[in-house]
């Protein structure tokens, strides 16, 4: 038996019903304190849903949430005087400037006038927002928005953090102050709970990464134990004439010690590889003393599509929207 | 780089009514400073009553006829004192609509601000916006020959039943703000106008249509303003039904049965946004 107060998060059968939506179904997740948990999943999944149930919003029907410590159900006041939240979409006010929204949100966490105000403005060096503090929210551009929307959830440098696609509609630059903001939290301490469609950003930054789909997760574990379960890195090859498809196959089951998947209209071939760079290089020599032409060669990671499709044992489960149809798309190449 | 926070966790009954009044003069502050950076809603404020007192007063006034007799913008003044209050419940409405669908209630429900702090400081703000209407409008009414003839004791007793009424609305506005999106609340205001003439503010019940007339001299509002009539002297007040004869009590006791029904009504739906 695992104590249960040294994990930040504990979701036991957690369900939740929305409508006609069974939006968790046995939802099963542990995040230990000091960590960062990426909660990944695809439009509809039940991240949202998640996030809104263990920071007091919604009450679920069926299981048992801990967090820091204390049941969201039972406890919810001494839950909500230990975590921040940063919503899916911002809640900043658009009248006050920047500096007024985190002044008021310091003050309604309970922070006397003095510290709400130095707290604020730590927040808007942290947040590269220091410039524009004293403009009013309406002139903000949209990515100036949501980090002011993640500085209102790091006010009270809270225990366990919870950030819902917390990167969407960022530039880069931006992204990476969100990223090293989340960092930071962390090594200082602090659990950090974050939802995102990007399996590149959990891999940055998590240290365990939670597949949900259907309410349900059906994978957990660090960035490398999922990445190895559904296979890493992979050749992705285009041949120049169709003919030299079943030659080039060959050439790269080789490589890759197992059958390529193969989409024969787009003269395409892909495999898992381990051995990311000598695989390349095997693969590209060969075809050239072969004689094979190649219109492209790549080594990619997995897109979130193809962890899902391995994951959920290749059959599309929702059949709506372009997540179902992309998923199908790539189940004929692989399977293929 | 990060500073230690702590924040004050209230432990005791004391403490927890001090930060109940102090969430609520926060979310207040922010809101009034929401006012004072709207040009078009202060506009609005000064001019809605303008306009409302010279149409009423002078374009449509000079067709008017007060049962009993007496001069129509001295009748007329009270309505609409009452209407204004009555028509706050749109503030209320679509501040608490768009907070819910903007995710402000959401962030406020996950901090630990206590419910009671959140509706405070909404109360005291539309609270001192209704006053600021009133104001304005008390203004133009002395300005188109309205006034008070009862002394400044009954005069003010007249303006706390106005805002009593307010204060009720207040419930009513959180509920439906609570059931309603943006868009319908907004559109509130299609059933909301009529029925704040729907009684006597503008018109004699005695003149209206018999069903039409029964039904307006037990509008809320109608006891509201005939109590005012009564308190500040203003022509039109009394009459032969019930209602009528019974207007101050009236203007009490429907505001605090309001406020009875819908303030656990509109506490129950809070909750239930969990659900
Ligand atoms: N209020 C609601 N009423 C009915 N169904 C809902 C409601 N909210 C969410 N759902 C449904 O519950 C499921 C899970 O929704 P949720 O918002 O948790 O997904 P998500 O993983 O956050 O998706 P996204 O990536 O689009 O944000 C979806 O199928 C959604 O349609
Ligand atoms: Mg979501």
């Amino acid at each position: 038996m695992r104590r249960m107060d040294s994990f930040a998060v504990v979701a036991e059968g957690v369900r939740k019903r929305l409508g006609a939506t069974q939006a968790l179904d046995g939802l099963d997740l542990t995040v230990p304190e000091g960590t960062v948990c990426g909660l990944l999943g695809p439009n509809g999944a039940g991240k949202t849903t998640a996030v809104r149930v263990l920071t007091t919003l919604l009450r679920a029907d069926a299981g048992r949430a801990l967090v820091a410590g204390f049941d969201v159900a039972d406890r919810p006041a001494e839950v909500r005087y230990r975590i921040g939240l940063a919503g899916q979409n911002p809640t900043v006010d658009e009248i006050l400037t920047g500096r007024e929204n985190l002044e008021m949100w310091g003050r309604l966490y309970h922070l006397g006038r003095a510290t709400a105000r130095r707290r604020a403005g730590e927040l808007l060096d942290r947040f590269g927002l220091a410039g524009d503090a004293d403009k009013r929210v309406k002139h903000y551009s949209g990515g100036m928005r949501r980090r002011l929307d993640l500085a209102a959830a790091f006010v009270l440098a809270p225990r366990v953090l919870f950030l819902d696609e917390p990167t969407t509609g960022l530039d880069p630059r931006n992204r990476n102050e969100v990223w090293q903001a989340v960092r930071d939290l962390a090594a200082s301490g602090s659990t950090v709970l974050m939802t995102t469609q990007y399996l590149f950003e959990a891999d940055q930054l998590a240290h365990q990464i939670a597949v949900i789909d259907s309410g349900r997760v059906i994978a957990d574990g660090s960035p490398d134990e999922l990445k190895s379960m559904i296979g890493g890195d992979q050749i992705d090859l285009v041949v120049r004439d169709a003919a030299d498809l079943a030659e080039a196959a060959r050439v790269l089951a080789a490589a890759a010690g197992a059958e390529p998947g193969a989409d024969p209209d787009a003269r395409r071939l892909i495999a898992p590889v381990r051995d990311r760079i000598g695989a390349l290089t095997e693969v590209v020599r060969e075809l050239g003393e072969r004689g094979v032409a190649v219109e492209d060669v790549a080594l990619r990671r997995p897109t979130l599509d193809e962890v899902f499709l391995s994951l959920t044992g290749g059959k599309p489960e929702h059949d709506a929207g372009e997540q179902g149809a992309g998923k199908q798309a790539v189940g004929k190449r692989v399977a293929a | 780089m990060t500073t230690a926070i702590a924040p004050v966790i209230p432990r005791s009954r004391v403490q927890r009514l001090y930060w109940t009044f102090a969430d609520g003069c926060v979310i207040a502050r922010g809101n009034l400073v929401h006012l004072a950076r709207n040009p078009a809603a202060i506009l609005n404020l000064l001019l809605y009553p303008i306009v409302m007192v010279l149409l009423f007063g002078f374009v449509l006034g000079s067709a008017m006829n007060v049962a009993g007799g007496g001069d129509y913008r001295e009748f007329l003044m009270p309505g609409m004192f009452g209407q204004t209050m009555t028509l706050g419940v749109m503030t209320t409405m679509v501040i608490v609509t768009n907070d819910a669908a903007r995710g402000v209630t959401d962030r406020f429900r996950s901090m630990p601000i206590s419910r009671a702090g959140v509706v405070l400081g909404r109360a005291v703000a539309d609270m001192v916006n209704s006053v600021l209407e009133l104001a304005v409008l008390l203004l133009c009414g002395l300005a188109v020959g309205w006034s008070w003839h009862r002394g400044l004791g009954n005069a003010l007793t007249a303006l706390g039943l106005l805002l009593l009424l307010r204060f009720a609305l207040i419930w009513v506005g959180i509920y439906l703000g609570l059931i309603l999106t943006p868009e319908s609340a907004a559109a509130a205001w299609m059933p909301l106008m009529p029925l704040t003439m729907l009684a006597n503010t503008f018109v004699s019940p005695e003149l209206m249509p018999g069903w039409m007339g029964a039904l307006s001299e037990w509008n809320p509002l109608s006891a509201t303003v005939a109590a005012c009539r009564e308190l500040f002297g203003n022509p039109g007040w009394g009459g032969d039904s019930w209602a009528a004869a019974h207007a101050l009590p009236l203007a009490v006791a429907w505001p605090v049965a309001l406020t009875l029904v819908f303030l656990p009504l509109s506490a129950r739906r809070y909750r239930r946004l969990a659900r």
